[in-house]
């Protein structure tokens, strides 16, 4: 018998009589009325800046005066214009790692916690989110659910090869739980909600 | 592992040397676990929560040849290969190998408390491959060359001196500058380069879901994403009991497992992995290494149920005054005092009597694991076989003689508070009673509780 068999006959020795698995549903005692001021106000207390903004025009603007101010700057969203196509599912450690600002749409967001659902395909390159020194964040506002329940209801996992929840800019507290911002991740997030 | 063979108590002595660091270490803790009491009242539906949390995986040790069969067609077809390991050392063989394949001489390493489990580190750097662990308070311990103290918490038992000694040491980092900031930045800029030119990263597995054939990774500082987006080869190992059967357990899962650790209503990364990117190899390997034989102890099995989250270290009144290397384990706590016994009868037969039984750590556990239960059902159970040492078991002889009789258990109460009363230091002796140690005698109360309720229900 090699490895594989001889765990699975294990298992299946010593595994407890069946039970049944439970039908999750949980209660939601939230108030659809306040889940976008919810999710901007948990965004804050993760470390994260959080605007609501009417027009898209302002984050182009943003956009532009990162650029302008000799940052560089990659847009893998559409609704903001041109899309930095020199960064690809291919492009290497070494090419992304001068990336200051990085603009990713959002598919979803999350009043609870503040995190925000990333796919691949929105990200162009997996390792961008993480690499480029401040994250930008677009969502538009009709794509804020209550909870964690809710989000997996609308994500299909398995769909595409990698997705993401992020919650805020990366963080430690393992030098004596002092929080640090900006561990080995952004180390900013800015969200940009969308009417 | 190569820790010291000495017992549980004799290494809470070398802790306890210095009170003003055990005394920082203990409310350090005891901060966290309110800030999971905090986080955990803001939610209504948490004992719901903890009630499915539960379940689910009762259910799934329940069936879990089933659900591991399903992920691994699941995984395959999503072109992740899967390795099975008996134990540590194919553990540590299957990656070896894998490395040796590929001509790889630099790894990343994020947290997995499986690989500490399996001593991976050492295995790889005997063999000349360079490992670097990722996550910050992991590094730490690394360049120090000691075992994380902590599953959630590696570096808890150091002060932030210590980390810049350390630093100054091996990063060059200016001697005396004591800033977190400043200690953190140095270690950021330092791993982006080994981040950047890795071959092959490693990470562990929060859960992974049966139904979808893909894996989720928990991290504040994204140094497990860094490293396994970076890298051309990803190699994520796990222990069989991290399956879940559907994506939509995530979300009980998400929500209990950081609010329980540290507070947060979520970690900042959570990272669903399904599938390796255009030209990268994954791997997953899934470990017994002991766990089928927990499975078959049913006073035990429930230990098989545990997230990882903390939630009882921070709470444990022992493991707060006695630090996580006083457990000589990968997995400290009183988790680890269930858990340990299993892998190591003999060695780690000390672990269960590192408690008060106060039953804290079964409040707190978002799984409902009956951890308190189960350490006083490990002492039995060690007694038994004979692991245990002869004064430990005269006591624990004695106490079940006392407590089955309620007229000896009577008159020894009286016994008690009257010596207690006019020969205190008797029983304060520190030799003869360790349990002293460090600490002060109450004034004994004039009547028992008996006495008392007695005297007073009319
Ligand atoms: S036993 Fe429960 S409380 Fe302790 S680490 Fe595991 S899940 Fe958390």
């Amino acid at each position: 018998m090699n490895s594989r068999e001889k765990i699975l006959a294990a298992i299946a020795i010593n595994k407890p009589a069946f039970q049944p698995m439970p039908d999750v549903v949980v209660d939601i005692k939230y108030d659809y009325s306040v889940l976008v001021p919810q999710f901007l106000n948990i965004l804050q207390i993760n470390g994260a800046t959080a605007v609501w903004v009417e027009n898209v025009q302002t984050i182009k603007d943003d956009l532009q005066k990162n650029i302008a101010g000799g940052h560089y700057t990659i847009n893998t969203t559409e609704v903001l214009g041109i899309v930095n196509e020199e960064i690809n599912i291919n492009s290497n450690p070494a090419f992304l790692d001068p990336v200051e600002i990085a603009y990713i749409s959002g598919t979803l967001g999350i009043a609870e916690n503040g995190a925000i659902w990333l796919e691949e395909s929105k990200m162009r390159n997996r390792l961008l989110p993480f690499i480029c020194q401040h994250l930008v964040i677009v969502l538009d506002v009709t794509k804020i659910v209550a909870d964690m329940h809710e989000a997996y209801k609308r994500i299909t996992l398995g769909n595409e090869g990698y997705g993401v929840f992020v919650a805020g800019p990366s963080k430690t507290a393992d030098i004596e739980q002092s929080l640090v911002v900006g561990a080995h991740g952004a180390r900013s997030l800015k969200v940009y909600l969308l009417s | 592992m190569e820790h010291n063979k000495r017992n549980h108590s004799a290494l809470s002595a070398i802790f306890n040397e210095d009170e003003k660091r055990v005394d920082w270490h203990d409310e350090t803790l005891w901060f966290v676990r309110s800030k999971r009491d905090r986080a955990v009242h803001n939610v209504p539906e948490w004992e719901q929560l903890r009630e499915y949390g539960s379940e689910i995986k009762n259910h799934t040790l329940s069936n879990l040849d089933q659900y591991l069969i399903e992920f691994e067609k699941k995984a395959r077809s999503n072109g992740i290969h899967i390795h099975w390991a008996e134990d540590a050392k194919e553990h540590n063989e299957i990656i070896s190998e894998i490395i040796r394949n590929n001509q790889v001489k630099h790894v990343v390493k994020s947290k997995s408390m499986l690989t500490e489990e399996c001593d991976l580190n050492s295995y790889l750097t005997s063999q000349g491959i360079e490992v670097i662990d990722t996550d910050l308070g992991e590094y730490i311990v690394q360049l120090r060359k000691e075992h994380p103290s902590h599953i959630v918490l590696p570096a808890i038992h150091l002060k932030r001196e210590d980390v810049s000694n350390t630093f100054h040491s091996h990063l060059h980092t200016e001697k005396g500058n004591n800033n977190p900031q400043y200690l953190a930045e140095a270690a950021r800029q330092h791993m982006r380069r080994k981040f950047i030119f890795s071959e092959l990263a490693i990470t562990g597995v929060n859960f992974a879901v049966a139904e979808t054939g893909g894996f989720v990774v928990c991290t504040n500082e994204g140094n497990a994403d860094m490293g396994a987006h970076a890298a051309g080869i990803h190699i994520a190992c796990m222990g069989i009991e991290k399956i879940i059967p559907k994506a939509e357990h995530l979300g009980v899962f998400l929500r209990l497992l950081t609010r329980s650790a540290t507070g947060q209503p979520i970690t900042v990364y959570s990272s669903h992995f399904h599938k390796p990117r255009n030209g990268q190899q994954m791997h997953v390997v899934i470990v017994d290494n002991g766990r089928t034989r927990q499975l078959g102890r049913p006073d035990f099995r429930n230990s098989l149920k545990c997230i990882r989250c903390g939630a009882c270290f921070n709470t444990c009144p022992v493991y707060r005054r006695s630090g996580g290397h006083s457990y000589h384990s990968a997995v400290a706590g009183p988790i680890g005092a269930i858990l340990n016994p299993n892998i190591n009868m003999q060695e780690n037969a000390d672990l269960p009597f590192a408690s008060t039984l106060c039953g804290s750590c079964s409040n707190v556990c978002p799984v409902k694991i009956d951890i308190h239960d189960q350490l006083w059902k490990w002492r039995q159970a060690l007694t038994k076989k004979g692991h245990v040492s002869s004064g430990k078991r005269l006591g624990m002889k004695m106490m079940s003689f006392v407590v089955s009789y309620p007229s000896i258990y009577r008159v020894a109460g009286r016994t008690g508070r009257w010596i207690m009363r006019y020969f205190p230091s008797l029983l304060a002796n520190k030799t003869i009673n360790s349990w002293y140690k460090q600490r002060e005698m109450p004034v004994p109360p004039r009547q028992s509780f008996r006495t008392w309720y007695f005297k007073n229900k009319k």
